[in-house]
């Protein structure tokens, strides 16, 4: 029977707490209603709610059951989709009494019902893809021990050091002998800028992507690494330009200045070209990105305030979305080739200057483009596990090539042309998906990779950004961060403290070198990056040995 | 690990010397192969040095085919030696082992050093592939004024084998290594020393990074730069592409396998150079615990230690002689009454280099070239 007002009850589109990826566990028992966890939900998955709750109890000499009614406070979780609960656990971070906490549900059917208003689920983060990757799953199995000795990681000397730039094959060097001694001559050919750095790199992620505590904090563990512990980490800017103050600063020198599709930020780089006392460690030209394959760059509205309005030499609040593709771009031949001269022309070709390419099964096209231009000073690729601040759930989840296959068909392919030192290849997404950072990194330089690139690792251990592969949190898109990493609400971003960030840089990148000297020390090697020592490594999968060319073990 | 023990000299003496110098260092070998190359020869071969020498072994079944390959390329056989076998316990002879002199091929003959160089390469590398599957030929090198001898057993049995006690062959320079390749399954190819146009080393240690020096070589399209059965072949082929291919002098050797951090380099003339270099060459730079003695075509020998020095190493001897040991009790046995206070223990950045005929020995240190 109809209900009298004549409106039909439709309880199909209704969903239940089942539906949704994390349903809050809530103790009743042992909540104290303090409110804080309602007021911290960065979503508003929950509320405070009332309930009537009966009580029967049995008292007296005779007892006999009683019932009684009383309103009792209660906090609920709500079952609008567009407020699921994102999985944070940031209730439970700030529960006095460990009375709440989300809880994973494996049978969610999140993403059937996230596609209101006919567009599709947007977010940020990683990939959501718990299981072991290609690169978690490498051995390093070449063990000197008696017939070469191990070295000692702790009292060797070891040189952990890679060249970015384009290096000219020793039968093209432009030396003479003088006097017995080889002397170059300068004036014989062009000799490409080189840079000696540390092989971790921080990737590109923005001012505007990243809160200015996060992006201050990573700058300042990265002059910090350089100035103090002499080791030479680069970093990234990411598209969308980089504070003016330290564009005029001696600190350039560590900092990878990127321009994308958008060129947001180079009206401001441009204008400080005069005053740069430093030159910057290389130029990167973003053509693509792991994490969202042939999708441009994204930053929404709500995290474009003053700051970054000012930086990029944009009004505040509007969405800022660089197109998928360069609009200048026509062919690779053409228009990379002269993008790379630009650049390179705007410092004096003084700066190494490199495309960045998402992992691709054209990969090797671009590369072998790149091997033949003299200026190209580097490929960067950004397999599928890479991250981003917002980009469409299918783009993140389906779209792109896992790095460890990309990576050594270009090597090996490079091996064939006699190239393999001459370009270096910079590997990235999902180096340390499972905490494994010096690993991972070790895998891929052994597969062929010059240096590596880290995002997501240094927001979680630098900063504790709480996303993981099962879609925990990955707002990063919605300006709500509720660690304050990425997002440009003061109110948000003062819970993170730069200092502490630029500490635990440090630490992150020391650490990573005590773990590198002990995978190269037992395998014998300290002097230079064992780039290409394949022989080093195995997998306990045939398919997958076969296809990156290294040992079969079980 | 190997036992290295090498000799130059400007009279000419029996390669038994040097055996009998592995001999006292037999604790640190286990006697399982004889490794050598003799340059510069006297006795029958003092009159043909210009003539190339191919150094091998074949099957009695083989020896017509080779023989006929090298009549079919245009090669007149002027002179053949073959070591006088003696039946040992142990050592199982393979055929023939074989020195065999040619003439050039006619067009050959007014053609230029480098032309003639690459005829043989070309002609040794297209015997070994006619012998190779089925072990019926080895041939280790071929080259004017070069001996190539190298059988498994142990080195004083092998000299013996060889009959090299009787005093029948003798060079100016001799390179011995007493250890075949025991690391993996043994096999003569992989025995040191190694010998590329002229350029000849012998190691010892593991060389950790083996497989990219070995893809590096590979990929320059040098036809010489090819089997890699050991590990320590690529030091000779990276000696022959420094000094022969981009034309370096011999020190820039120690440089490009050792290089020096950035850092050091600063009392170097030559320090924009080195930096150059070691960015271009960087795949080239060994890692391993190894000590390299080899020599030059012009009869330069050297003597030079990886970047930590783990291997030991000793030169002694006085002007006229000198011998490059892994140790000191294998110079004790040849040359026994030097004056020992000149013995030279080179350090991780030091090259011991000997001239020709053994004029003079120098230290030369890569911190200040």
């Amino acid at each position: 029977m109809e209900p009298a007002s004549g409106i039909r009850l439709d309880h199909n589109h209704q969903l239940t707490l089942k539906e949704f990826p994390y349903i809050v566990r809530w103790s009743d028992d042992r909540c104290k209603r303090c409110g804080r966890c309602t007021s911290v939900c960065p979503v508003k998955a929950i509320v405070p709610t009332v309930r009537v709750q009966r009580s029967v109890l049995s008292e007296g000499p005779l007892p006999g059951p009683s019932s009684t009614r009383k309103v009792v406070q209660a906090i609920e979780q709500v079952t609008d989709m567009e407020r699921y609960c994102t999985g944070c656990g940031m209730c439970s971070l700030v529960c006095p009494n460990e009375a709440i906490a989300p809880e994973f549900n494996p049978n969610n059917k999140f993403l059937h019902y996230k596609n209101k208003g006919g567009d599709g689920y947007k977010r940020g983060g990683r990939r959501n893809d718990p299981s072991i990757s290609t690169l978690d799953r490498l051995k390093f199995t070449r063990i000197s021990m008696l017939t070469d000795p191990a070295l000692d990681a702790a009292r060797h000397e070891f040189r952990i050091r890679t060249l970015l730039g384009r290096i000219m094959p020793p039968e093209k060097l432009p030396m003479k002998l003088v006097n017995g001694k080889l002397v170059v001559d300068k004036s014989a050919a062009f000799i490409p800028p080189v840079r000696e750095i540390y092989p971790i790199m921080i990737g590109s992620m923005s001012v505007g992507a990243l809160s200015p505590p996060m992006w201050e904090g990573l700058a300042m563990g990265v002059a910090y690494l350089n100035e103090v512990e002499g080791m030479p980490v680069v970093m990234c800017s990411g598209e969308g330009g980089m504070p003016p103050a330290l564009l005029r600063s001696k600190y350039l020198k560590y900092f990878i200045i990127q321009i994308a599709s958008g060129y947001f930020g180079w009206d401001e780089i441009i204008h400080a070209l005069p005053h740069m006392v430093e030159d910057p460690a290389a130029i990167e030209i973003k053509y693509g990105q792991g994490a969202k394959p042939g999708d441009g760059g994204l930053l929404m509205a709500q995290k474009v305030l003053k700051l970054i309005a000012k930086i990029r030499g944009v009004p505040q609040f509007v969405d800022l979305s660089s197109p998928p593709t360069h609009q200048t771009k026509y062919s690779i031949e053409e228009a990379v080739a002269k993008m790379i001269q630009s650049m390179s022309m705007a410092w004096g070709f003084r700066v190494p200057v490199y495309p960045k390419i998402s992992g691709t099964k054209t990969a090797r096209a671009v590369l072998n483009n790149l091997a033949r231009n003299p200026y190209a000073a580097a490929l960067s690729i950004d397999g599928e596990d890479g991250g981003t601040g917002a980009a469409y759930n299918v783009s993140m989840d389906k779209m792109g090539h896992p790095i460890a296959s990309n990576l050594r068909e270009c090597y090996l392919d490079l091996v064939k042309q006699g190239k393999q030192n001459e370009l270096p290849l910079i590997a990235a997404g999902g180096v340390g998906k499972k905490g494994n950072l010096a690993a991972n990194a070790a895998a891929l330089i052994m597969l062929g990779a010059s240096a590596v690139s880290i995002g997501k690792y240094i927001m979680q251990a630098a900063a504790d950004c709480l996303g993981d592969e099962n879609n925990r949190c990955n707002i990063c898109n919605t300006g709500k961060c509720p660690r304050g990493i990425t997002t440009q609400d003061p109110k948000l971003y003062r819970r993170l403290d730069s200092d502490k960030v630029a500490e635990r840089v440090v630490d992150v990148f020391k650490a990573a070198d005590v773990e590198l000297k002990k995978i190269f020390a037992p395998m014998g090697r300290s002097t230079e990056l064992p780039i290409g020592m394949s022989d080093g490594l195995s997998v306990d999968d045939k398919a997958i040995a076969e296809r990156l060319g290294i040992s079969y073990v079980c | 690990m190997c036992r290295l023990a090498a000799m130059t000299s400007n009279e000419y003496f029996s390669p038994m010397e040097n055996i009998l110098a592995l001999e006292t260092m037999k604790e640190g070998h286990d006697g399982s192969g004889l490794g050598l190359v003799l340059k510069d020869l006297g006795g029958e071969f003092e009159e043909l040095k210009n003539f190339p020498i191919l150094s091998g072994i074949c099957s009695g079944n083989s020896v017509n085919i080779l023989d006929e390959f090298m009549q079919a390329q245009g090669f007149k056989l002027m002179h053949s030696w073959s070591p006088l076998i003696k039946q040992v316990a142990g050592i199982n002879p393979r055929g023939h082992y074989f020195a065999k002199v040619y003439d050039y091929p006619v067009h050959f003959r007014r053609r230029s050093r480098q032309e003639r160089e690459t005829l043989l390469l070309n002609t040794r590398l297209a015997l070994r592939e006619l012998g190779e599957k089925d072990g019926s030929i080895f041939v280790f090198s071929f080259y004017p004024d070069v001996i190539s001898l190298k059988e498994v057993g142990d080195p004083l049995q092998v000299g013996e084998f060889f009959g090299l006690d009787k005093d029948i062959i003798k060079a100016k320079i001799v390179l011995a290594q007493g250890r075949q390749n025991t690391n993996y399954a043994i096999y003569l190819y992989a025995c040191h020393p190694f010998f590329l146009q002229g350029y000849c080393t012998m190691t010892n240690g593991e060389n950790t990074a083996f497989v990219p020096i070995r893809e590096f070589l590979l990929s320059r399209e040098f036809p010489g730069y090819t089997g890699y059965n050991s590990d320590s072949e690529v030091f000779a082929h990276i000696l022959h592409y420094t000094t022969r291919q981009l034309g370096y002098p011999l020190t820039y050797y120690k440089d490009v396998i050792t290089p020096l951090k950035n850092t050091e380099m600063d009392n170097r003339d030559d320090k924009e150079a080195l930096l150059l270099m070691k960015q271009s060459q960087r795949p080239l730079c060994i890692d391993g615990p190894n000590c390299v003695i080899g020599f030059t075509p012009d009869g330069t020998c050297f003597m030079l230690q990886d970047s930590k020095k783990l291997r030991p190493g000793v030169v002694g001897g006085a002007k006229g002689k000198y011998v490059l040991m892994s140790e000191e009790c294998g110079v004790d046995r040849v040359v026994p009454h030097r004056d020992r206070s000149t013995d030279i223990f080179p350090m991780k950045y030091d090259m011991v280099i000997v001239k020709p005929q053994a004029e003079e020995v120098q230290v030369w240190n890569q911190l200040q070239g």
